[in-house]
């Protein structure tokens, strides 16, 4: 069964007629063509296709997108005001925190509301944080790094 | 204007392709869309082990929305399988399976759901077979055979090697000891779940986008699997989000999308599930080894007697390279005069295993660093110390012929103790803290292919242009290591532009020259050493036309900041676009191709292939552990590790693939199983098979240690698997350090350490791990004289100097 739902992502807002059991993950990335957004389980234990929706992590391969209409949702390609990156986006290229890169748009919005909730969290906070997002290639040692440089310089460009 | 030796080589930079990772833009091989693309489903066996009686998809057939259905009778009747010497594969079995998770058929339909619900309509029926599910049951029912091929009833491949009398060495030892160790299986986990897509165009070529490591043997395979000339094939490599070797073998659904999407004239997609990646797998073999080592008073090793029996489960895959690997590395980190190894891959019914970061070697130096650490308390010596004083000599030969060049494990050595604190902890801490060292090497690139053939492993097309633009292509494939960046620093460095001035097209085996494949730790050597011999070609070219234009003979010329310049005269020159320009004026298409072979070195002797490589890297590296009493748990506090890169090109990559490593290892060691129950794994979710968060990740700390090696491109060895392999011991040793108690096998559950420490409490060894051995019979040994403390010949002269 289909069904006509309005998604706001990225400040933009669509109608889109899906299958009223496709996930989130799957609308955003099979119906609006936002690929950013990655699968790593589907089951909700990797943290892969965290989406930020009124500035929280959630799950998109666990979210249905007729319960979150009208609620505002962030993506990666969110992340960069135009063609300027998101300060989180900078660290992890300038750190080495993307390696293969499968995980990074999950763990870079996580790490967005986290800087969100806490502007200068300690290094154990951002640990906390990131627990949900599994990544394979890094030993998370540059992505915590990255986390910690973005969050200076954010709080050094708002003082 | 940059200073200093070099001005890209040795700098920090960020990798070519992080901004597309940082913002969703890298294009992985499931994010591929093609206009009229139908997806696909594999429907896989429900029997570990049973002869198919009779398939029927006439249901599936007619589901509306489905394309095509296909089973083993519509593909060519040809194995296939990675290694020439196991042909054992089929994409879709037809005759019999061997495993839960083995493919019978295939779907193609109008969207992923439809597909899937039409493999539920197919109807297969089974003959049960006995699954024969460990070792111990593989050699117990001869007659029960999972494959009619192989070294005896069951088993894959049986080797023996010996190089020189071990037993006289042991009867003059000081110390003989004789230890059992078990490593449990684990699976690579990368993020990204493997993906691709067929188009089979009109015109009858196919081209293949898939998440693979290999194009190049996906390519040759692809010819001979599905019976069509290899030159109408074209496999590109998208982006792979995590590899680690899981990526490595042709798969049944990349073949099985090429024939869909023959028979449906439309491109084919398939994205396995998570549970099927674990059943995919190849990923690292469980191994039962026996360790026999003489050491003197002082601690020198004085022979080895190395026994391995893998687990293989169902398939050949690399295994026969992944059994002499078992036994190929133990000589190149400490001087061993005489060695024998023995060791057998027996298949089961479970999903096969292959390579896995450290292919079949982080096994054998598990067992070899935790018996040092035993042999070295014995004999009342610092095991640091004691490693210390056994390195094998740089530039000579190993007992088993492999020829080392540089060797930085001392130094590296050296900066663990100090950086550590070793020589005020290790035995001091109080208890329930620990500290344990150890010691590895690892290959920069496998020194012979995986077919014999006398053409270049890797290959590099440079070529410039009036615009000023630099491409380079090459059939390497970046699996997040950065091999794409490497390759476009070293070319940069060449020319004296910058990384940005450079686009690196990769993968692609219509446009690239073939490069084998990112395995074996070998793509910066190899195509690190074909771009250089390419863009030194290049530059030449440029220099001459530059140099008539200057007036001055090209060997004054240099290049370096965007300039071609006279090195005593910095003002006299132009720009490197004005240069290019101009040798295109002279030369015409200034296109040129390197090319790189490794150094003929394999011993002359049946698996000699298996070993040798251009150099060895080096890692030492001390972990500091608590292990609470109460619950059996341990954690890793804090580690130190020095790696002897060769030469750092790029600190921040190393780092990150030394970080890597050392996460992956300490998975390995302390959680991750790949097992089974009656035939299913037991683990199939990220959620189940535990790995690694930040919360059980410490802070790690990475030195890196120069050598400049004269086989590596500016002297750099590997380091993406090397750092891996003496985390694991370390670990263990630093638990033995902590509470005294020796755990043999991993992982190291909170459950064995409670054991342990109980049958301690009850005055017996306070040890876990197996204690039998299968009841096996080797072959009689190859006997080879120990090649041993003999000088390295062969040594490359580096292809473009310092």
């Amino acid at each position: 069964m289909k069904t006509q739902i309005t998604l706001t992502v990225n400040g933009e807002t669509r109608d889109l007629i899906v299958a009223v059991h496709k996930t989130l993950l799957e609308v955003l990335r099979e119906d609006m063509g936002l690929t950013g957004t990655k699968h790593g389980c589907e089951l909700g234990e990797c943290g892969t296709c965290t989406v930020l929706v009124d500035g929280e992590p959630v799950l998109s391969c666990l979210a249905l997108p007729v319960e979150i209409q009208g609620r505002d949702i962030r993506t990666v390609e969110g992340m960069a005001d135009g063609s300027r990156l998101h300060p989180l986006q900078q660290a992890f290229a300038e750190l080495g925190a993307a390696q293969c890169g499968y995980c990074t748009p999950g763990i870079l919005l996580t790490a967005e509301a986290l800087l969100e909730d806490n502007p200068t969290p300690s290094r154990d906070e951002v640990r906390v944080a990131l627990a949900g997002n599994l990544c394979r290639c890094t030993g998370y040692t540059k992505i915590l790094d990255a986390v910690e440089l973005a969050a200076l310089r954010m709080k050094g460009a708002s003082a | 204007m940059t200073t200093g030796k070099f001005s890209v080589i040795g700098q920090s930079l960020p990798k070519i392709d992080a901004w597309a990772k940082v913002t969703g833009e890298t294009r992985f091989a499931d994010d591929l869309v093609l206009p009229r693309m139908a997806y696909a489903k594999l429907l896989r066996s429900s029997q570990a082990h049973a002869r198919i009686k009779r398939i029927d998809t006439s249901r599936a057939q007619v589901l509306p929305g489905v394309y095509a259905v296909i089973t083993g009778h519509d593909l060519p009747r040809v194995k296939f399988g990675i290694l020439p010497v196991s042909q054992d594969e089929e994409a879709l079995c037809v005759d019999k399976v061997r495993m839960v998770g083995d493919a019978v058929a295939a779907v193609a339909a109008v969207d992923e759901e439809t597909a899937e619900r039409a493999t539920r309509l197919i109807e297969v029926e089974y003959e049960a077979l006995k699954p024969l599910m460990s070792i111990q049951e593989s050699l117990a029912n001869p007659d029960v055979r999972i494959h009619e091929y192989g070294d005896g009833p069951n088993i894959h491949k049986a080797v023996a090697l010996q190089f020189g009398d071990v037993e006289s060495a042991f009867s003059g030892s000081h110390l003989v000891r004789e230890d059992v160790f078990f490593f449990e299986g684990n699976t690579h986990l990368p993020m990204e779940q493997h993906a691709a897509v067929a188009h089979w165009g009109p015109d009858g070529k196919l081209t293949l986008w898939s998440s693979t490591q290999t194009p190049h043997y996906v390519h040759r395979l692809l010819g001979k699997i599905l019976d069509v000339p290899q030159a109408h094939i074209r496999v590109v490599a998208a982006p792979v989000g995590g590899g680690f070797g899981g990526k490595l073998d042709p798969f049944a659904h990349e073949i099985a999308v090429c024939k869909l999407s023959q028979l449906t004239g439309r491109p084919v997609k398939i994205a396995l599930t998570r549970e099927e990646v674990f059943y995919v797998h190849r990923g690292r073999h469980p191994v039962l080894m026996w360790i026999k080592t003489g050491f003197t008073r002082e601690g020198a090793i004085t022979g080895m007697h190395f026994r391995s029996w893998l687990d293989g489960g169902a398939y050949g895959s690399y295994g026969v390279a992944s059994t002499f690997y078992t036994g190929a590395l133990q000589t190149v980190t400490y001087k061993i005069p005489v060695y024998k190894f023995e060791g057998a891959r027996i298949f089961t019914n479970k999903p096969p295993c292959g390579p896995k970061r450290g292919h079949g070697t982080p096994q054998p130096r598990f067992a070899m660093e935790c018996q040092i650490d035993k042999a070295a308390e014995q004999l009342g010596l610092d095991p640091a110390d004691m490693r210390r004083r056994n390195l094998a000599e740089p530039f000579t030969k190993t007992a088993n012929h492999l020829t080392v060049s540089t060797i930085g494990l001392g130094e590296c050595i050296d900066r663990v103790v100090e950086a550590s604190g070793w020589r005020e902890k290790h035995g001091k801490l109080p208890a329930g803290r620990g500290i344990g060292i150890a010691c590895s090497s690892y290959l920069t690139g496998a020194g012979t292919a995986i077919y014999w053939n006398d053409m270049p492993h890797s290959g590099v097309v440079v070529r410039a242009d009036r615009s000023g633009l630099v491409a380079i292509l090459c059939g390497a494939t970046d699996i997040g290591q950065g091999s794409d960046s490497v390759l476009a620093y070293l070319v940069a460095e060449v020319l004296g532009i910058q990384p940005m001035d450079v686009r690196v097209h990769p993968a692609d085996t219509d446009l690239t020259p073939v490069d084998l494949g990112s395995y074996s730790s070998r793509v910066t050597l190899m195509a690190g050493n074909a771009a250089i011999q390419a863009t030194t070609r290049l530059r030449d070219r440029i220099f001459e036309a530059a140099a008539r234009k200057l007036e001055v003979t090209p060997d004054r010329l240099a290049a370096r900041d965007r300039r071609v310049f006279v090195t005593d005269e910095p003002e006299k020159g132009m720009t490197f676009a004005e240069a290019v320009a101009l040798g295109e004026s002279m030369h015409g298409v200034l296109a040129f191709p390197g090319s790189y072979a490794p150094p003929k070195r394999a011993g002359k002797y049946k698996g000699g292939g298996v070993g040798p490589s251009p150099c060895y890297s080096y890692s030492a590296c001390v972990v500091e552990v608590t292990v609470d009493a109460e619950t059996g748990e341990v954690k890793p506090t804090e580690i130190w590790i020095a790696h002897d890169i060769g030469r750092s090109l790029n600190p921040l990559l190393v780092e990150g693939q030394v970080e890597g490593s050392i996460y992956m290892g300490l998975g390995e060691v302390l959680m991750e199983e790949q097992v089974f129950r009656k035939g299913v794994h037991k683990a199939p979710s990220m959620l189940e098979y535990k790995s690694p968060t930040t919360l059980e990740t410490p802070e790690i700390h990475t030195i890196l240690v120069e050598t400049d090696d004269p086989e590596g491109p500016f002297g750099a060895k590997e380091a993406g698997q090397g750092p891996l392999l003496p985390v694991i011991p370390a670990v263990t040793n630093a638990v033995h350090d902590a509470v005294g108690v020796r755990i043999d096998e991993t992982p190291i559950s909170p459950e064995k350490v409670l054991k342990a420490l109980e049958l301690g409490r009850q005055g017996k060894s306070p040890r876990v791990g197996p204690d039998k051995l299968p009841l096996f019979k080797f072959p009689e040994p190859r006997a080879v004289e120990s090649a041993f403390g003999q000088p390295a010949e062969n040594i490359t002269e580096r292809p473009f100097g310092t």
